[in-house]
């Protein structure tokens, strides 16, 4: 058994390591991919494009676009003499937000009313429009606030010292300076390894049926066991290095903090690897050609990313999309990555998800052997 | 060139598709499922987010702090804990995403007239919920300290009208600030890749491996006959999918739709000839059919995914990332998606998006054409 699993292997490792585009593809779009990923995939908003028109030109005007000029979240770029420059500007898209101070501003706020800043934001992309319009009122309250002190100080000095106030004191934890890098690239590792354990799993068995050597393997005395085995471990082990190899030029590269046991990354990691060979397998067994191979990893791909809480909060969907979520097995390693990564934390705490990833693969694999079995007969 | 001999290629391609079953599955289910996938799945509009706190006085003063939190609909006060490991626990294992605490002497400080500091102590792993989180955090304890000052300054005998400052934003385009309306336009472009480039890019390049082509090549069909009768009946298939994807986005997830539906036609077409156009380039490239899907996934949906402003904004992107996206179709078509969708912006405004989308179309049938040829001879 030994000998012939040993030999199925060589053939396993010559077959996926001869031809050199393949031997590229293990290494070279994952390290590409975890590249484009650490640059591109950003929700921070820095140097939004803005534009202001000021039609009170009066000194507290002035200072409250300062206070926009000097904020590293707007970049003023353009003073306007009128109304309908803001239209034109934001639908070309050339300016993300326009500031309006209407004239009259100084006259209401020294009169103790309450003087409007009017403020139009491109929503095309809500989420950089959601974030601006935090950063605008914050911006725009601690006017307010500095503007109300400086009030009651001119008419009654002595109160000002005593005037209670209270502040938030924000501390973010794990990832303090709300890098949007330190999220993406821990979740990057496991949506590539998916990709590249499931896609090569899936292709390499239902490759051998495509070309016609499946028969012929099924021919030699090896049996269905060793032939799983000897068209999983090779993945396993490349799973395993790609793992490794996306990791560190991702720790390095981008500086991520590793908080956590190697140990644990690494557990989690087998675990997931199974899954995924799993999964793998069960598209081989359901795919006769290779672009019906393709075809249906890529249906089973699309919502493992979607729903696994790579990139969109699972806990802003819809309460039945939520449920679904427990059945995809990213999910879980997402939660032992970035827990590895940034939180460091353990074991004590991580368990359930090595839980659940163990049990699915165990139920996965089961499957996709039995299945196996049945398609080999 | 003759039309009976492109037909007839065409016809042939068609019974291709029509045999394989799963060709068809996805021609016609992953369109919808993308856009049922990221309709639903991806929203990045937080509300209800658990919240710890930790109220060190339980003062009828920090009680009302606390109300404004559990009134805010975007926070829920998941439990009131009474130590600070509870809340590193919770946030350690993601049952909480923040934890306020209130220090000990809140109510004595307000009425000794000091300032005080709650805290907010935010899990930032997800480093965009937690700019959120924030924001609303920021927004309640504001309100809360400019009330209780406007008390205070009543009680002395100053009547002070509410905030000196008011912002009134106005959000174009997307007045509601729904995720959904700005990820399902870009949807098209991601459907289209798939379509365009990755199952044409399969489709040849199973005839090359399977030796299929050199036999097509000894019947009287010229090299451009078999090209485009490969490509017609995807372009077709194509701009179906188009059609059917704006339908679900305008009547299932109420995208407003304010351009012209002939403008989005001729755009869709020009990025359907230059995807087809790739797709058709990486088969004659790509020896081999796994070889030719992870190339068509590198160079065409990782790109409509993530440079193509889809979902991350382009102008945050390092510069040098910015200047890549210009040499990508998908950048273009995602812009003018968007235009076509949420701005309505007129045909004739749209020059910058569509004259670019038509240079590549013709710059990348050229060379596929050309690479065609020359790997024939």
């Amino acid at each position: 058994m030994l000998g012939r699993l040993k030999q199925m292997l060589i053939k396993e490792f010559i077959q996926t390591l001869r031809d050199k585009r393949t031997r590229f593809i293990l290494i070279g779009p994952p390290i590409i991919q975890m590249l484009v990923f650490g640059y591109a995939a950003t929700y921070e908003i820095h140097h939004v494009p803005t534009v202001v028109l000021d039609l009170d030109q009066s000194t507290e005007s002035r200072e409250l676009v300062s206070r926009f000029t000097s904020s590293p979240y707007f970049d003023v770029q353009r003073q306007l003499t009128g109304a309908s420059q803001i239209r034109e500007l934001i639908d070309e898209g050339k300016a993300t937000v326009g500031l309006e101070i209407d004239a009259g501003f100084a006259r209401k706020l020294t009169k103790g009313q309450t003087a409007p800043l009017q403020v139009i934001v491109d929503a095309t992309n809500s989420n950089t429009a959601l974030i601006a319009s935090s950063y605008i009122s914050q911006i725009a309250l601690g006017f307010a606030r500095d503007y109300q002190v400086d009030r009651i100080g001119r008419i009654a000095p002595q109160l000002v010292e005593r005037m209670p106030s209270v502040a938030l004191e924000q501390r973010p934890w794990y990832n303090p300076g709300l890098s949007s890098r330190w999220f993406f690239v821990p979740g990057v590792i496991g949506s590539l390894t998916l990709v590249l354990v499931i896609t090569l799993t899936a292709f390499a068995v239902v490759r051998e049926r495509e070309i016609g050597t499946l028969e012929q393997i099924m021919v030699t005395p090896i049996r269905p066991v060793e032939f799983i085995l000897g068209k999983t471990v090779p993945f396993f082990l490349i799973g395993l290095f790609d793992i490794s190899l996306i990791a560190t030029v991702g720790t390095l590269w981008f500086r991520i903090p590793f908080r956590g046991h190697i140990w644990i990354l690494l557990t989690g990691s087998v675990l997931f690897i199974l899954c995924m060979l799993g999964v793998g397998l069960l598209i081989s067994t359901v795919s006769s050609t290779q672009q019906q191979a393709m075809v249906t990893s890529f249906f089973f791909i699309m919502p493992a990313i979607t729903f696994s809480g790579f990139g969109f909060p699972i806990a802003t969907m819809p309460q039945w999309l939520q449920y679904c979520t427990y059945v995809v097995p990213l999910r879980y390693f997402l939660v032992v990555l970035r827990g590895v990564y940034l939180k460091g934390v353990g074991m004590e705490i991580l368990w359930p998800q090595m839980a659940a990833m163990a049990g699915m693969a165990c139920v996965l694999l089961t499957t996709a052997v039995l299945r196996f079995h049945k398609a080999l007969d | 060139m003759s039309l009976t001999r492109l037909l007839a290629m065409a016809r042939k391609e068609v019974i291709h598709i029509r045999r394989d079953s799963r060709s068809l599955f996805i021609v016609v289910i992953m369109p919808v499922t993308l856009m049922l996938l990221f309709g639903y799945g991806v929203n990045l509009d937080l509300k209800g987010l658990p919240v710890y706190v930790y109220d060190r006085e339980g003062s009828r003063q920090s009680q009302d702090l606390l109300k404004r939190f559990q009134a805010s609909e975007y926070f829920t006060v998941a439990r009131v804990v009474d130590d600070y490991p509870a809340i590193a626990k919770a946030l350690d294992d993601g049952r909480a995403r923040m934890g306020v605490v209130i220090p000990w002497d809140f109510s004595q400080r307000l009425s000794d007239g000091c300032p005080v500091q709650v805290q907010a102590l935010v899990d930032a792993t997800d480093d965009n919920t937690a700019n959120v989180l924030i924001g609303y955090a920021q927004a309640v304890v504001q309100g809360y300290s400019s009330d209780i000052q406007i008390d205070w300054l009543a009680k002395r005998g100053f009547s002070i009208q509410s905030a000196p400052v008011s912002v009134q934003t106005r959000t174009w385009y997307n007045e509601d600030l729904v995720s959904s309306s700005f990820i399902v336009p870009g949807v098209l472009a991601l459907v289209m890749s798939v379509i365009g480039a990755f199952l044409t890019s399969l489709t040849i390049a199973r005839e090359w491996e399977r030796g299929s082509m050199e036999q097509l090549i000894s019947t009287p069909v010229s090299a451009m006959e078999i090209m485009l009768g490969k490509l017609a009946p995807y372009f077709v298939i194509g701009m179906f999918d188009v059609a059917v994807c704006a339908l679900i986005a305008i009547q299932w997830f109420h995208v407003p739709f304010r351009g012209s539906f002939a403008t989005l036609a001729v755009s869709s077409a020009l990025f359907m000839i230059v995807v087809l156009s790739m797709g058709f380039l990486i088969s004659v490239l790509a020896k081999n059919q796994f070889a030719a899907s992870q190339i068509a996934l590198i160079v065409t949906f990782l790109p409509a995914f993530l440079l193509s402003g889809f979902l991350f904004a382009i102008e945050q992107m390092p510069v040098v990332l910015q200047w890549i996206t210009r040499i990508l179709p998908a950048r273009y078509f995602v812009s003018a998606l968007k235009m076509i969708f949420l701005k309505g912006t007129p045909t004739a405004m749209l020059y910058g998006d569509l004259i670019p989308l038509a240079v590549f179309a013709i710059v990348l049938a050229l060379a596929a054409t050309r690479a065609f040829h020359k790997r024939l001879e």
